[in-house]
């Protein structure tokens, strides 16, 4: 079982030109910052690497950061313009039995970053929930389309939180 | 000279007996074989993560009830062990041991339902009610203890809500007494019946590096051969102080990993969760449940990702505080949301009843597919 240091050194001697930034001082889980174009090639290293062997994906969360600018669009809603949404990658070894936790951040304008569904199926689900309620665009995903909302919801993805609720949706009033 | 045939798309639809709630199954047929399975889901989307950033920690756990509602237990403990190490309280031993008894009751509750239901799927209509019967037992049990029988709101953050009831540890020990004959009726019902493991045998058989490149969990991974339980693998609460086996298929009637050793690990997974119980009641210290809970709840900027060993798998919250009352993001990694990825791979090939099997076998909750 390796501890994060080691897999820190690992990563760092292996891709020597991608930029990681490690946080082991997080309190209660140390992570591990990935570029965004990058996270594909370093999550199948961190899979099929024979001391690591991340052989399954726990969990996929997408989380809207709301640091950006408050304005107000032209019909007086509060919107955001800028900032960040993040994406955080839960994975394990069943063998080796270490944790990794990697986190990855995008524009929120314009999110978008590759799928990590060819290395763990697990993904497939997880990237369309984050698709369907932030409108993460994830680059060759085998099926990207709305998950939990309906397939003809297009009043914008809810879990943002400058969302507002649509007055009507197919003739039914939605506020009620 | 040929005959042509053509794909036909059937629809087994949000209205269905034996869906176990309202799940869509789009299934593409050549003749009577399938093609391809392409579950639609959504219909029972609750919103629970978008109402979680609304509400204090406090008042986020009757909804973490109605998720799994037929797990409730096992719902608010997850959450609640993942709030509580952000804050960094510890719970009095006598709460531990409390809430480990009624997890493991909900296990037994649970699975009682997963079987009772399996059966009444394949067309075993007897053994449905005998299972429930043994049900409404441990559901007496809880409504004594909380006054409520399927959603609880009872672990809370820092301890519990109420003390054990006076007569909650006799009444326990003498279902324990009547229910252990109740399981050997059980098997030679339905477990040993020719005709269910005609059914069930070499039905969807799931391969284990499959299964862990899906994220399987629970006992669909145990069924295939990999003894990974949470309880004892990544252990949390008082779970190391008891004694007990973690069942894995073997492949006794058909091939390892058939929807029999699925349905089979749920059994035995009963015998053990007693086990557990007897061990906890037998050790159970005195205290104070309600010392610990915090008057403000107002954790410190973080994350944090929490686990259990729900009935159904692991049952993980990703919880992240930004230092208010309220939490900034909580994002829930259901297992029956998860495993339901693998209803396509397991069923080409098979026939359309070979379907219903197979989803009974997978054992799904659509409160946590869709929260």
């Amino acid at each position: 079982m390796k501890s994060f240091e080691e897999i820190s050194e690992l990563l760092k001697n292996n891709f020597s030109d991608i930029h990681f930034e490690f946080h082991p001082e997080a309190k209660f889980e140390p992570y591990i910052l990935v570029p965004a174009n990058k996270i594909d090639t370093v999550c199948l290293f961190l899979r099929d690497n024979n001391e690591l062997y991340f052989d399954s994906l726990i969990n996929l969360s997408a989380v809207d950061d709301f640091n950006g600018n408050k304005i107000k669009d032209d019909k007086g809603n509060e919107i955001m313009q800028g900032g960040t949404m993040s994406i955080y990658y839960h994975m394990e070894s069943i063998k080796f039995r270490h944790k990794l936790l990697i986190k990855v951040i995008l524009d929120r304008d314009n999110p978008s970053v590759n799928s990590v569904t060819s290395i763990w199926n697990c993904a497939n689900w997880h990237e369309r929930e984050a698709f369907d309620l932030f409108g993460i665009n994830f680059n060759n995903h085998p099926d990207l389309r709305r998950i939990l909302m309906p397939y003809d919801w297009e009043f914008g993805h809810p879990l943002r939180k400058d969302y507002q609720n649509p007055e009507f949706y197919q003739g039914m009033k939605v506020p009620y | 000279m040929s005959v042509k045939t053509e794909e036909m798309v059937l629809n087994m639809g949000p209205q269905h007996p034996s869906t176990h709630g309202v799940l869509r199954l789009e299934l593409t047929l050549d003749g009577e074989i399938i093609t391809k399975v392409v579950p639609h889901i959504g219909y029972l989307h609750r919103c629970f993560e978008k109402h979680c950033e609304v509400m204090t920690y406090p008042q986020v756990i009757p909804y973490t009830d109605r998720m799994d509602y037929l797990a409730a237990m096992g719902n608010e403990f997850g959450y609640v062990i993942g709030v509580e190490k952000l804050l960094g309280i510890q719970v009095p031993e006598r709460v531990e041991y409390i809430r480990v008894i009624m997890a493991e009751l909900q296990r037994i509750a649970s699975h009682l339902v997963a079987i009772g239901t399996y059966g009444a799927d394949i067309g075993a209509f007897t053994p449905f009610l005998y299972c429930f019967r043994d049900r409404e037992r441990i559901l007496n049990l809880f409504e004594i203890t909380c006054g409520a029988r399927l959603l609880y709101n009872y672990i809370w953050i820092g301890g519990l809500s109420h003390d054990l009831h006076p007569d909650f540890i006799r009444l326990t020990k003498e279902f324990i007494r009547e229910f252990k004959p109740n399981l050997k009726e059980l098997n030679n019902i339905l477990t040993y019946n020719k005709i269910f493991i005609d059914r069930t045998a070499n039905v969807g058989i799931l391969p284990l590096e499959t299964a862990i490149n899906f994220g399987i969990t629970g006992p669909m991974l145990r069924a295939s051969g990999l003894r990974w339980d949470l309880r004892k693998d990544d252990t949390y609460s008082v779970y190391n102080k008891f004694d007990f086996e973690i069942p894995v298929g073997k492949g006794k009637m058909g091939t390892v990993g058939d929807s029999w050793d699925r349905y089979y690990v749920r059994v035995l997974e009963m015998e053990e969760s007693i086990k557990i119980i007897e061990q906890a009641i037998a050790q159970l210290p005195d205290g104070d449940v309600t010392s610990a809970i915090p008057k403000k709840i107002k954790p410190p900027v973080g994350h944090i990702y929490s686990r259990v060993e729900n009935p159904r798998g692991e049952l993980g919250y990703f919880i992240i505080s930004d230092g208010s009352t309220s939490p900034f993001r909580v994002k829930v990694r259901a297992p029956s949301f998860v495993n339901l990825q693998i209803m396509d791979e397991l069923c080409r090939g098979h026939l359309v009843a070979d379907v219903i099997a197979i989803l009974g076998s997978v054992d799904i909750v659509l409160g946590e597919v869709d929260r």
